[in-house]
């Protein structure tokens, strides 16, 4: 009787497993088909995009649609400063972020209640009633528009990082800490040489979050630097979207560039950016 | 633990210096801003100026609407969606785990401007993709960006397929977080599997399901790249148009910085609603 209602509950497992598969394969599919489109799109030339025919497999005229794209717009040295851009916004901001985290997790101090307080409350501010005041004062105080700086600088207050950090550096062990400081080593060494190091997988999720919300941050960048040369890519590449005469497979193209170098990032540090999220690292 | 004011506050310090320039000042001047003429030089304080124009203007209102309708059909869909997509995924019986997860997690890393060009291309009257497949098999066509009703549509369809993995991903987390034992045991008392979902998983979610509708519903509050690009600066007629691009338009195509201000600040009156609707519903049982 047990072999007879463990085959039926076997049998009912292999019931469920394939209505599941059935259920999320075509899901998974439609998922994908945008991502699949920008590679197709950006592999035909522009008569091809705008055929009557249905096109679903790659063509051969990317470099093609990539010449087409510098034409349009300077997309190459666009490319070469949001890269420049994100990479030293990523280093500033986990610095600043850690040492943040670090004091919240590991000091008792004055006004410490405030500090968390004006974190938690900025994670549900809209962004939208800083943006106006940002703009008047780094445009025309600062005289900063269309500078590296304008890019760089405001974006780097960020609330969810400070908790994931505060997180981090409060699991730690605080028998270590002190031992440093039986010894009379500093306490801006101890953060340093100590507790950044014991951090790396959590400043290696941090810094892949950073890095792509510069890398994609597109209101703030199209607003302060507009000028032709001091573009990011997204913003570059937006100028084109809406104008006639201008290549599609070009735009695709540059999407491509844009994307695909994330994805290849995500898949071989998913576990980072899934753990960078999940502690709801940055929106 | 001792007090350690100077070097908390020197760890803290190049933070809270940006913090107060770039957030803290901008905060209170926007405020400060919507209650005065920015068009006039110098800025006059007229209290009434803005706010006044505000509830009297049916493009806010028609923005307003807009926005309210997306957050109202968009959110609970997409939360739906990430909690079947979470779900599944944590499932023991689930082969090929990784490509399902690639294929859900993957429009996280996918820039704004990238995606609404697609989307853009995919919707396209003549020639786009979704238009040619309803056609093969047998359905007309729709014209996606000459009405209301299908270019909202798109717009929801775009941010859904942006941000249910990003949604799946906390709740997969939180879902990790239940300890296994409970299902076990609720097995053994041959509890069903749906009834196990209803009455354990959820419950246990509830709080990770409001933190996700919450950062949704102010994000969706603030859309704004979307209808700028996709639906072209919120067309047909304004019938896209959110709150998020009347902002934009007030405060950096007629550089009227006063009522930028007052828009900005009613998304901040919602958003703080929403906060205390948050807190409510996230209350310990007395």
């Amino acid at each position: 009787m047990s072999s007879r209602s463990s085959s039926r509950r076997s049998s009912a497992r292999l019931g469920r497993g394939i209505a599941l598969h059935l259920f999320l394969t075509p899901l998974a599919l439609i998922w994908l088909f945008p991502l699949w489109m920008m590679v197709i799109f950006s592999t035909m030339p522009d008569r091809g995009i705008f055929s009557p025919s249905i096109e679903l497999l790659p063509h051969g005229n990317f470099l093609d649609n990539v010449n087409n794209l510098q034409r349009d717009t300077n997309f190459i040295g666009a490319i070469g400063i949001s890269v420049s851009v994100a990479v030293t916004y990523t280093f500033l901001s986990v610095l600043l972020t850690s040492m943040a985290g670090w004091a919240l997790a590991r000091y008792q101090f004055f006004g410490k209640g405030v500090v968390v307080a004006i974190i938690l409350g900025t994670i549900t501010l809209p962004y939208a009633v800083v943006l106006i005041p940002q703009f008047i004062m780094v445009a025309r105080d600062f005289k900063l528009a269309n500078t590296w700086v304008a890019l760089i600088v405001p974006p780097l207050f960020n609330s969810l990082g400070v908790l994931f950090m505060r997180q981090s550096f409060s699991m730690m062990p605080g028998d270590l800490f002190d031992a440093a400081r039986v010894e009379g080593v500093k306490e801006w060494r101890i953060f340093l040489f100590v507790a950044l190091p014991l951090a790396r997988p959590m400043l290696a999720a941090l810094a892949i979050i950073l890095f792509l919300a510069s890398w994609n941050n597109y209101l703030w960048p199209l607003l302060i630097n507009s000028k032709p040369g001091a573009m990011t890519a997204p913003v570059a590449l937006g100028t084109l979207i809406g104008l006639t005469k201008v290549s599609w497979g070009g735009i695709m193209a540059g999407a491509v560039m844009l994307t695909v170098p994330m994805l290849v990032v995500f898949v071989l540090l998913q576990r980072h950016f899934v753990a960078g999220i999940a502690a709801g690292a940055i929106k | 633990m001792r007090y350690q004011n100077a070097t908390a506050y020197r760890f803290l310090a190049p933070y809270l210096l940006i913090f107060s320039i770039f957030w803290l000042w901008p905060i209170i001047s926007s405020f400060l801003i919507s209650f005065q003429a920015t068009r006039t030089v110098p800025w006059r304080f007229a209290p009434t100026f803005n706010w006044g124009r505000l509830i009297g203007d049916p493009a806010f209102f028609n923005a307003l609407k807009n926005t309210l309708l997306i957050l109202v059909i968009q959110v609970p869909v997409m939360i739906t969606l990430a909690i079947v997509m979470a779900v599944l995924l944590n499932s023991p019986l689930l082969k090929a785990r990784g490509l399902f997860r690639f294929a859900f997690f993957a429009p996280v890393v996918v820039g704004e401007v990238a995606y609404s060009a697609v989307f853009r291309l995919m919707f396209n009257l003549d020639y786009g993709i979704i238009n040619k497949l309803l056609n093969s098999v047998g359905l007309p066509r729709i014209d996606w960006f000459s009405n209301v009703t299908p270019a909202m549509a798109v717009i929801m369809i775009a941010v859904t397929w942006r941000w249910a993995g990003y949604n799946a991903i906390i709740l997969l987390a939180g879902l990790q977080s239940i300890p296994q034992d409970v299902y076990e045991a609720a097995t053994l008392d041959r509890v069903s599997k749906l009834k196990q979902f209803f009455y354990i998983t959820l419950p246990l979610l509830k709080p990770i399901i409001v933190f996700c509708a919450v950062l949704s519903i102010i994000g969706t509050m603030q859309l704004f790249t979307e209808p700028f690009l996709i639906t072209e600066r919120g067309g047909p007629g304004g019938g896209t148009e959110t709150l998020g691009l009347l902002l934009y338009r007030q405060g950096f195509r007629s550089l009227n910085f006063g009522y930028a201000s007052a828009i900005a600040y009613t998304m901040a009156g919602l958003a703080i609603a929403i906060s205390l609707v948050q807190l409510w519903l996230t209350r310990d049982p007395k």
